[in-house]
Formats: C-alpha cells, structure tokens, sequence
C-alpha cells in the first residue's frame, strides 16, 4: 500500500508530476485541441470524466480480476472499459450540447486512445493506491492535463497575433512552447513534500 | 499517394519504404508522441521500445488484415483494439522475462503501446484493406520508420544530456552534461528541433524545385 496523503498525490499529479508536461501522456490531444481556448477546457473537462470513471472501473476490475488470478487480462479489460466509459460521453454530450459535441469532433473519439486515461489506470495499479487515493490521483491527473491544455491554448492564441518566421509554424512551435511550459512547471518540484 | 489506388495488391518498394521515409511516423505525422517523448532518454531504451512497437505492428497488421473480410463494420475498432491489446501483453511479458533492467526502465510505456496512435491508424487505413503480405509488408517499413525516429531522439538526447552513447562515454571526463535534454523539457526541445530540421529541408528541396521550373 502506498503511503501518500491525498493532498500530496493531488498536487504531486496537478504540479510537480504534470501529466501532459512531466509525464508526456495525452500528447495528441494537448497538440491537436489546445488551438482555441474554449474547445480546450471543455476537452479538458471531458477527459478529467472519463479519468474519474475509468479510475473507479479499474480499481473494481483490479479487484475481480485479483480475486479470479486472471492479472494478465488487465490491459484488454481496461481498454474495453475506457472505450465504453468514453462512447456514454459522447452520447451525454451529443444530447446536451451538440454544439460542442461538433467542435470536438474527432478528438472525442480518441479519448479512448488517450494515453493519459490508460496511464491513470495502470499507474494507481502499480502504485497499488485504494479507493480514495484512486480517486484522488485520477481527479488530480485530469486536473493538472485541463490546466496544461487551458494554458498552451491561451499562449497560441497570444501566438497567432504575432509575426512567425512560416519555418517555425505548426508542429515544431508548438513543441518548443511546451518545453518552455515543462521548464516552468519543473519549478514546482518539491513541492508537497514528495520526491 | 494518388498512384496506388486502395485496391491495389501489388507489393511494391513503395509499400516499405512509405513508412521509413515518405509518411515517417515520427518526424511526418507525429503520431505516437507519448511513448516517443517519454522513453527516449537514452540510445537503448529508444531502440527497445522502437522494436517493441514493431512487433505489436507488424503481427496485430498480421492478423487484422487475415480477418479483415469477417469483422463487422460496426465493431472493427473495438475488434482491433482487443487484438493489439492481445499483443501487447505478450510484448509486456516478454520483455518482464528477458530483461527485468529494462522493464523497470521503460516501466508503464510498453503496456502504453496499446493506445499508441501509429498502431490503430496503420490497422485502419492499411490493415482493413489490404492482404495480409502487403500489410506486412507495410507496417514493417511503419515500425522500422518509427524505430529510426525514435532512436534519432534517444540519441540526440543522451548525447547532449549524458555525453554517452549506448552507455559509452563519448567525450571524456571534462564533458559538462546538459542534463536538461534528459529531463521532460528536454523531450519537448529535441522533437521540436528535429521537425524544425526537417522543415528546413524540405523547405530547402521546394525552393530548388522552383527554381529549376523557373530557370
């Protein structure tokens, strides 16, 4: 059992462990969505969900599959349950707000490709947290990955009003802003009493 | 891309080396990053995770593609996910039986593979497709790409972050190491200048091409 407190897994996932900026998961969608701010909190909001359900699914499947001696079907029932977890989003989304539902287009399938999702799973699985601190490091997680994308979508849309040599442009700019933003948040190591 | 038609079954040059060079899946359709940015630390693990990618490639390719006619259209994705899933755990193994130093190493990213971007969109666009051969064929020109771009990073950063190379010690004792390069940001910088390299060249090609025409 680990012995963290809930406070320092949260600020250890939001901060110092940022997913997206110190642990490089969920890349794609922190690439391809973090274009406009209010396409990237929604994103954002949307994955920390499905982190939050996906979470609490693999601890229960943890569990059974522990108790069933079936370890090696972890990984393909963890992946069958994200995907479903993200398919009742889209769904709930769809009905409630289809114009968001458009703007996310195709990113919203592939949160099931987010490795992010997975990574909380298989990480509170060899970290061997119980519920709360699950809980605790999924909410955090997806906390610290909206906070990341909030941030790289503010700096490109700053980004866009000035003047770019067009050989910079695209993939390789944006990459190197978020070296810089990775610099920074290197500055929080320690923080929390961890590491 | 317009010159082969999708039903096309001749195996062609082409078909290998569009992954190794034309579609690069590192350095053309950064696909994949997560794994590509987190593991490359160093020369061997980039390799290691590279081959490991491959092999999940080339054999969930494999048999996507013998299936490709039985699988209904509404559950391909969840079919094909459970496949590679399938071989990832066996990767997962493998690598736990063979080299312990080296799972510790890569720790969490090879059971990540899974949800690794290249994988999916090769048993999608080519895989469904095409023949089993030809898909072969195919995703061992993807995998060896993706091993080429990832090894490009792992070095670069261990040079500049440790002064080694495969562990070997390239520039003697007064080598300060810029251990930034291996630290996350690094990642970030390595990947971004790479792409800037490749923009460059292929913005260098374009300009003689112009001016060939207009001379």
């Amino acid at each position: 059992m680990a012995h963290e407190t809930l406070s320092q897994i949260f600020i250890s996932t939001l901060l110092t462990n940022n997913f997206v900026l110190a642990m490089f998961l969920g890349l794609c969608p922190f690439l391809g969505v973090s274009g406009r701010l209010n396409t990237a909190f929604p994103m954002g909001v949307a994955t920390t969900f499905v982190m939050l359900v996906a979470s609490l699914c693999a601890y229960g499947l943890n569990l059974l599959l522990g108790y069933f001696n079936l370890e090696f079907l972890r990984l393909i029932s963890y992946i069958v349950v994200i995907a479903s977890s993200v398919q009742l989003v889209e769904m709930i989304m769809k009905k409630y707000s289809p114009a968001l539902f458009r703007a996310l287009g195709i990113y919203l399938p592939l949160i099931t490709t987010n490795c992010a999702v997975l990574g909380v799973a298989l990480f509170q699985t060899s970290r061997e947290y119980d519920l709360a601190q699950s809980l605790t490091f999924s909410f955090g997680g997806g906390a610290g990955f909206t906070l990341a994308l909030v941030m790289m979508a503010s700096l490109r849309e700053r980004l866009q009003l000035s003047n770019v040599p067009t050989l910079v442009q695209g993939t390789a700019l944006s990459l190197i802003l978020a070296g810089l933003l990775s610099l920074t948040f290197m500055g929080f190591a320690g923080l929390g009493g961890l590491e | 891309m317009s010159l082969t038609k999708p039903n096309d079954d001749a195996i062609t040059f082409d078909t290998f080396m569009e992954g190794v060079w034309r579609q690069n899946p590192v350095f053309v359709m950064v696909l994949g990053m997560c794994p590509t940015l987190a593991v490359t630390v160093s020369a061997v693990n980039a390799i290691s995770m590279g081959l490991a990618t491959a092999f999940v490639l080339v054999s969930s390719c494999f048999l996507i593609s013998l299936i490709r006619n039985l699988v209904p259209k509404e559950v391909r994705i969840a079919t094909y996910i459970v496949i590679i899933a399938t071989f990832v755990t066996l990767v997962d193994y493998l690598i736990q039986a063979g080299s312990l130093k080296l799972y510790e190493a890569l720790g969490a990213f090879i059971q990540l593979i899974v949800v690794n971007c290249i994988i999916l969109g090769r048993a999608e666009a080519h895989a469904s497709k095409n023949p089993p051969l030809k898909s072969v064929v195919n995703a061992l020109g993807m995998g060896l790409g993706f091993t080429i771009g990832l090894f490009a990073l792992g070095g670069t950063r261990e040079i500049l972050g440790a002064g080694k190379l495969f562990g070997f010690s390239l520039f003697g004792e007064h080598f300060q190491p810029w251990v930034v390069m291996v630290l996350p940001p690094g990642g970030f910088f390595v990947l971004g200048g790479w792409l800037l390299l490749f923009s460059l060249l292929r913005s260098k090609s374009e300009n003689k091409e112009e001016h060939r025409h207009g001379a």
